[in-house]
């Protein structure tokens, strides 16, 4: 990224007493940007998230938005919109109030023309029209949700700010809040900085991925390159589900072998000694291989199935068309597409 | 004779709400059920009526050809576990996982080793001797997992036992309960909304919507051939395609559209609703379908590219992602073509697949 960066965080660090929640976090956001925040439980991101906001001060590092420096800015000067997981809406009042509530803080002098244009065009981009007089309790969780969306835009803040949101919310109905929030924010044309820990969510809705684990960035790029190219076993193992195969492997003739003594790939490469060997379960074939492996479990997931085998004692997964007739107890010959290996130096 | 029955079960509650509304299921000594639906869809309510946890309002629960609809809990001899799991906190992880052993008098070498096998089942091995705060939450609802399969009961029961971990911690315990319950042989009910975890967890999914249930059947069973739209669109990631039109002479028209889809098979005439799952459409130059592509999500394997053809909702398919393969701008003009064999009709106002 450069020139055109909206957001731009320069070795951000915040610490609770002794406990470093971040660490020398720099990361910028183009003003057209959606750029997802990947991580587990406890890796940082919703501190991130708040030191964006102005709600965390970072005790070293710069922030800045817009080539300023915001660091002292209280969160109101930011001109942020935060969406939580948990929906955080007055449950007593109406929709409608609740939109208009970011509208009428002081400060802010918005006609009542111009409060109820704003709350009539998010409600119409967030088909939540037919909900405007009826109280927030009275909601199911999706619709919650879409408000507390709608509370964020009408404000038009600079940056959208997500903690999780589409997290509560049943399966099926994420995926389809996903595909709007991304069509949403292509029409709003503001960045939006989006924490989860759901891989599918960070690579389908990313333009680029930033990988977070114990405070630190491990990776950053489009969710191709990290998908495809990833930097590290931690990484590769975050990206991807099923999670990609991580064979400890050492070099011996012209193939990489496993502890077991499985030769899985051929080695011509510059890397010698032991290595870790990645390959996704779709780049590994049931059959073809020379060495024998047994299907433990089939995992029917409708367009595909996900075999687990023993291969020599090495568990291995495969992704197996969905008409695959495989069962447990059954003999494969797993072989791995050479060109789809990753290999990295053993820790 | 099946090992579970439920007969004409219903749930009213005194307000009027009709949480379940009079199901009949028959699961068979060692299957693997799970219950999947959308939040409110009643079955929560039915698993707690197999459970005894909540009293039915009619109907009846036969458990290994008894009646239990009337017993308490206890005397069920069935395993819980919930999505909250709820641990003793003065207990260390091993005293938790081997307190229901401890319940039934199990002896202690025996104990011991139960409890050592499903904890480094389960990747807990070295956590034995912490006390659940000291955990983290996935590791405590493991532990509750752990606690709930180390005995063998009559059934088990579970409602969303995954339903808080992370999902890169999700696939390894669906593998693990599967092959748990496949080795212990325990009759399962699993209650979940992901359509997912049903898929790959089930020897027969039962789907329900509104209290009802909407079909029985194996995973692929389900998958392939929905009886109803709300199937075709609970069951699969994203769901199927839904193209509302009618039939006219070995062709599907769509409504509002010049597309004509051929069809080799006798449609019955009114409105009907075309069905297909996103991994058959493909792009193909002589495709009845034009339309541009308005979304294209990388999953990774995949890409789910979302396309407008001027229908009703914007079709969705799946192709591959990775190699060669790249993403479709927005904008860009496709033609589309459906698998034949995999096309799927239903009644625009039922619902109902025909």
């Amino acid at each position: 990224m450069h020139g055109g960066a909206f957001l731009k965080l320069e070795n951000v660090s915040v610490a609770y007493g002794r406990v470093h929640a971040l660490r020398n976090v720099s990361l910028e956001i183009g003003g057209d940007e959606l750029v997802a925040v990947l991580g587990p439980t406890g890796a940082g991101k919703t501190t991130l998230l708040r030191a964006v906001a102005g709600l965390e001060t970072p005790h070293a590092g710069r922030i800045a938005m817009g080539g300023q420096d915001v660091i002292r800015d209280s969160p109101a000067a930011r001109d942020v919109a935060i969406v939580f997981q948990d929906f955080s809406l007055y449950p007593n009042w109406t929709v409608r109030a609740n939109l208009e509530f970011p509208l009428k803080a002081p400060g802010r002098k918005l006609t009542k023309d111009e409060i109820g244009r704003r709350v009539a065009w998010a409600a119409k981009l967030l088909r939540i029209e037919h909900l405007l007089d009826r109280r927030s309790v009275r909601l199911s969780g999706g619709e919650m949700q879409r408000v507390a969306i709608g509370r964020a835009i009408v404000r038009r803040p600079r940056i959208f700010l997500m903690d999780e949101p589409l997290t509560n919310l049943d399966a099926k109905l994420r995926e389809a809040l996903r595909v709007e929030l991304v069509c949403l924010r292509r029409e709003l044309k503001t960045p939006m900085l989006f924490v989860t820990h759901d891989q599918t969510e960070a690579l389908s809705m990313g333009d680029r991925v930033v990988v977070l684990s114990e405070g630190r960035i491990l990776q950053a790029g489009t969710p191709r390159e990290i998908y495809d190219r990833p930097a590290s076993p931690v990484v590769a193992r975050q990206i991807g589900q099923p999670a990609i195969n991580l064979l400890p492997v050492r070099r011996s003739g012209g193939e990489w072998v496993t502890e077991s003594g499985v030769a899985v790939a051929p080695a011509d490469g510059p890397h010698y000694g032991e290595m870790i060997l990645g390959v996704r379960p779709e780049h590994v074939a049931a059959t073809g291989g020379k060495r024998a492996a047994t299907v433990r479990v089939v995992e029917n997931m409708g367009p595909m199935k996900i075999l687990l085998a023993d291969w020599a004692g090495t568990d291995v997964h495969i992704i197996a068309g969905g008409s695959t007739s495989l069962r447990p107890g059954d003999v494969i010959h797993p072989k791995i597409d050479a060109n789809r290996v990753l290999l990295w130096p053993k820790e | 004779m099946s090992f579970l029955e439920l007969r004409q079960l219903r749930k009213t509650y005194p307000d009027g709400t009709e949480a379940v509304k009079g199901i009949d299921l028959a699961a068979n000594a060692g299957e693997f059920i799970v219950l999947l639906g959308p939040s409110g869809c009643g079955k929560t309510t039915t698993l707690r009526m197999i459970a005894g946890l909540e009293t039915p309002t009619g109907g009846w629960v036969t458990i290994g050809g008894r009646d239990v609809t009337r017993l308490s809990p206890a005397e069920r001899d069935v395993g819980f576990v919930f999505q909250f799991y709820a641990l003793y906190p003065r207990m260390t992880v091993r005293q938790n996982v081997a307190f229901p052993l401890d319940a039934v008098g199990t002896k202690r070498t025996v104990r011991d080793a139960m409890v050592e096998a499903v904890a480094a089942g389960m990747g807990l091995g070295g956590l034995l001797d912490r006390y659940p705060r000291q955990l983290s939450g996935g590791d405590q609802q493991r532990v509750s997992l752990a606690r709930a399969i180390v005995r063998k009961p009559r059934m088990w029961l579970m409602d969303e036992p995954l339903g808080t971990l992370d999902a890169d911690q999700r696939l390894g315990m669906r593998e693990f309960i599967r092959s748990r319950q496949q080795e212990m042989g325990v009759t399962t009910i699993y209650v979940t909304h992901d359509q997912e975890e049903a898929m790959s967890l089930a020897d027969r999914i039962v789907v329900m919507h509104g209290g009802e249930i909407s079909q029985v059947g194996p995973p692929a069973d389900v998958y392939d051939g929905p009886a109803s739209l709300f199937v075709a669109s609970f069951v699969g990631s994203p769901g199927m395609n839904f193209i509302p039109g009618e039939a006219q002479a070995n062709a599907f028209v769509p409504a509002g559209g010049h597309a004509r889809i051929p069809i080799s098979r006798e449609l019955p005439p009114g409105s009907l609703t075309l069905g297909v799952r996103p991994e058959y459409v493909y792009e193909c130059a002589d495709g009845p379908i034009a339309g541009h592509a308005v979304l294209d999500e990388y999953q990774g394997a995949f890409r789910i590219v979302h396309v407008n053809a001027g229908f009703a909702h914007n079709l969705v398919m799946r192709v591959p992602a990775g190699g060669d393969h790249q993403a479709k701008p927005v904008g860009q003009r496709l033609q589309l073509g459906f698998d034949p064999a995999h096309v799927r009709f239903f009644e625009s106002g039922s619902g109902r697949s025909v």
